[in-house]
């Protein structure tokens, strides 16, 4: 396979963890909470996961669970952070250390085991052309990572939902005063976001690289979140920076197979710089960032 | 009387150690604009907040229809048939107008757009039901706000200072808008500090001082000297009509300045000059959006030119066009602006902080740290000699009433001394004793020497504090004219553009 192929056929499998975490952060963000937690979420979501389908309870209920308890943890959040009015950065911090001490603890059994992942689809004609084919080969779980950023995409475009949500993110206490529920708006954002992070922790340990090691989300939580602000709060910039940081990581992998005489660490570390390069230009529009960004992002509100 | 539509009975409520609403009594009486009039802090607004369910009472009852109800929330309150307009806009920004609406009216963007464009015409209150709100003039806004009310076909609506940003035009169909209202059945609660209004559509007047209800006439019986003695319990001071004294040396000068907006929906200025000197009060007449907010932002600093372009905007004898707002401020220059809580404030700050905002130059820094006790007189002297009735300076800027924070941000800028002064409505929703304060303090300042420039839709103000006036008008300025021999008439056929000027 020519290092183009492998990188088409692979690249949509490698960004979903990014794009399922990102997507759920952007619909907390967009009703202006930060939620710095996800890290955690995710290595929660990953351990639950892998023991359900080590367990033989199979994928579809590995990730049902790994939803849960990715809402669970991100309730323990919005709860400090909504319920009491904590700082919302110490609240996600706190909840992300939280979330990674929880998932070794609960996986120190299954470190280094392996379970096996999920088959995948393929879209009959396409999938056999040549080069590109392999981009029409993926599983169940990178289509339906698509699918619901189309969904995601149309909510905030042209629901009613979505409306509440970024007005709620601007201005609450204009929204307060015209009658929307805000706090109960911003609990079920968390939720939302915290069982998509659950999701991409489960899809990373159980499909992407199918084994547990404890550390194993490895920063992809924090990658989601800085996809969300460069991707400045819209959908389908943060599909693309997802797809983009998915990747240069295989072309990474590419040249050190192919063994360019570059240094690996440079390799290692250039989808993190062409991510924040490339996405990095499309923020310095400042309009752009004046009209998508989420004016109440990260304060505290109560009434 | 008919029985009431809404009656209040003993409605009480505190913020901390301040009585917004003591025990305030009220009723409403079916097909009838009532006024509630009060000097700024009176507790107007609390009030209305009470009605709409945004904040709940202490202590007292609502009765709507005979009925007692507790309206916890706005959606209650809009179920029984109550509106609210809110002096403090509740828009979305970074939403569209129709979006907006949409937040509290069922229905299409396509059937809401059309419903918006035909009350905009039945009414007076044209918007473009797509634009962005961010791009909206402050007028426009409330023709906004305005409208998405109307929408929700209130029994009762409420409509806090909606007169303040209009201009004279609108403000005669808004009435009309409001008779043909009152005349289909609604009840309207219509807040204003203008006495010739409550007096030409307001059938009762309520008026509180201090939170509580200190009268309860019909306006159309008394002159508005006796309302205002009733508000403010004093005398209104007469109009100033200033003597011409001899201006000195340019200190703000802007000579055919083109500016096209970053924004797309902004007004795009052309060929705007003015030269204004020491000594004198320059005034800037025009109906809000017609370029106001752009020529503001090109002369405090908040938009920048090119270096090229420096000299497009001169200021105390210097090309400045490329500077930022610090660097004009260093020069001497103060500012303003119209919105007070977000630009001329920071709502969430203490009053303390705001004014080291700006006035950090007035000794308030020592070697890089803040001087707070300096900070602290410094707000202090503002809050004494500006009337601004607050707990004191470590208030919360947001937890001022309306007037009370333009009151308090007109005299941080005036307490910098500064050479140019550049006012945006300086007496925008600030009641009659202060209102008239503030111009006198304008005037003030012009007799020391002070370059001064207002921008004001009202006519009546610019006539009491300026020297010239300047009509602005589709992105253009028109020439000079002297405001002691102009009359009103000329100059508002020049903001409607009835004479096709340009420059
Ligand atoms: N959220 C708040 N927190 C603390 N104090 C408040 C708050 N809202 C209002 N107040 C205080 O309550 C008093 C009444 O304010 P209110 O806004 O009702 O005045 P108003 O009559 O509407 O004045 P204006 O004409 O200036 O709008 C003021 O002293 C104000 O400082
Ligand atoms: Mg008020």
């Amino acid at each position: 396979m020519s290092g183009m192929s492998f990188i088409l056929a692979g690249m949509l499998a490698a960004a979903t963890p990014f794009l399922l975490a990102a997507l759920g952060e952007l619909v907390v963000e967009r009703a202006g909470v930060l939620n710095l937690g996800l890290e955690g979420i995710m290595a929660l979501g990953a351990v639950v996961a892998f023991i359900v389908v080590y367990h033989g309870g199979g994928h579809p209920a590995a990730f049902a669970v790994a939803a849960l308890a990715g809402c669970a943890l991100s309730l323990v959040f919005g709860f400090l952070a909504l319920g009491v009015r904590a700082n919302q950065v110490a609240a996600g911090l706190a909840v992300g250390i939280l979330g990674q001490g929880l998932s070794s603890l609960i996986g120190n059994s299954y470190e280094s085991l392996t379970v096996t992942g999920l088959a995948k689809w393929a879209v009959p004609g396409l999938a056999d052309l040549p080069v590109v084919g392999g981009l029409f080969v993926q599983d169940i779980v990178v289509w339906l990572s698509l699918l619901a950023t189309a969904a995601i995409w149309g909510m905030f475009r042209f629901s009613k939902l979505g409306l509440i949500l970024r007005a709620v993110g601007e201005n609450p206490q204009a929204a307060r005063a015209i009658g929307y529920r805000v706090i109960a708006i911003r609990y079920g954002a968390v939720a939302f976001g915290g069982a998509m992070a659950g999701l991409a922790g489960a899809y990373a340990s159980t499909v992407y690289t199918p084994l547990w090691a404890d550390g194993m989300i490895a920063g992809r939580g924090w990658i989601a979140l800085a996809l969300v602000v460069f991707g400045t709060w819209l959908t389908g910039r943060i599909f693309f920076g997802a797809l983009l940081f998915g990747a240069v990581s295989l072309a990474s992998l590419v040249a050190q197979t192919e063994g360019w005489a570059v240094p690996s660490q440079l390799l290692s570390s250039l989808p993190y710089i062409v991510t924040i390069i490339v996405l990095g230009i499309i923020t310095s529009n400042k309009r752009l960032l004046k009209v998508n960004g989420v004016a109440s992002l990260g304060e505290p509100f109560g009434p | 009387m008919s029985a009431p539509l809404l009656s209040l009975r003993g409605m009480t409520k505190g913020y901390g150690p301040v009585k917004a609403n003591q025990a305030i009594d009220l009723d409403v009486a079916p097909n009838s604009i009532h006024a509630i009039l009060g000097e700024n802090g009176a507790g107007k607004s609390t009030l209305m907040k009470l009605i709409y369910g945004v904040e709940a009472p202490d202590a007292g009852e609502v009765f709507w229809n005979g009925a007692p109800v507790h309206l916890h929330s706005p959606g209650e309150a809009r179920r029984l048939g109550i509106g609210m307009v809110f002096q403090h806009f509740s828009l979305f920004e970074t939403l569209t107008v129709v979006e907006n609406i949409s937040l509290i009216v069922a229905g299409t963007k396509a059937t809401l757009a059309a419903r918006i464009r035909e009350l905009g015409r039945d009414f007076g209150l044209e918007v473009d039901p797509f634009a962005e709100v961010h791009a909206l003039s402050v007028g426009e806004r409330q023709r906004v706000e305005i409208i998405r009310c109307l929408m929700t076909e209130p029994k009762l609506l409420i409509l806090d200072e909606p007169t303040s940003v209009l201009p004279p035009q609108a403000v005669g169909l808004l009435f009309e808008t409001l008779r043909r209202l009152r005349d289909r059945g609604v009840s309207i609660l219509f807040i204003s500090h203008k006495l010739d209004e409550i007096q030409a559509i307001c059938d009762r007047a309520t008026i509180l001082r201090a939170g509580r209800v200190t009268g309860n006439v019909d306006p159309r019986e008394h002159d508005a000297h006796d309302l205002a003695r009733m508000m403010i319990g004093r005398d209104m001071p007469p109009p100033l009509h200033p003597d011409p004294v001899e201006p000195g040396e340019v200190r703000l000068e802007l000579s055919g300045l083109d500016h096209a907006p970053d924004d797309p929906f902004g007004v795009a200025l052309q060929g705007v000059s003015l030269s204004l000197r020491a000594g004198e009060v320059l005034g800037i007449a025009g109906i809000s959006g017609n370029g106001q907010s752009e020529l503001s932002r090109l002369i405090s600093g908040e938009v920048r030119l090119s270096e090229a372009r420096r000299d497009d905007v001169r200021m105390l004898g210097q090309g400045v066009g490329h500077l930022g707002p610090g660097a004009r401020r260093a020069l001497g220059f103060a500012f303003v602006p119209e919105e007070r809580l977000g630009r001329g404030a920071v709502p969430e700050m203490t009053l303390s902080d705001n004014s080291l905002l700006t006035a950090h130059g007035q000794g308030m820094l020592r070697r890089g740290f803040i001087d707070r006790v300096r900070e602290a007189e410094f707000t202090a002297a503002c809050i004494r000699d500006f009337d601004v009735r607050t707990p004191g300076p470590e208030a919360e800027a947001g937890a001022l009433s309306g007037g009370n924070l333009q009151k308090f941000i007109m005299g941080r800028e005036i307490s910098l001394r500064p050479k140019v002064l550049f006012v945006a409505q300086p007496t925008w929703g600030v009641d009659v004793g202060a209102a008239a304060a503030i111009r006198q303090r304008l005037v003030a300042m012009r007799n020391e020497g002070v370059a001064v420039l207002v921008i004001s839709e009202e006519l009546e103000e610019l006539f009491e504090v300026c020297d010239r006036i300047q009509v602005m008008h589709k992105g253009h300025l028109s020439a000079s004219l002297d405001a002691r021999t102009t009359r009103a008439e000329e100059i508002g056929r020049l903001m409607i553009g009835a004479d096709g000027v340009a420059a």
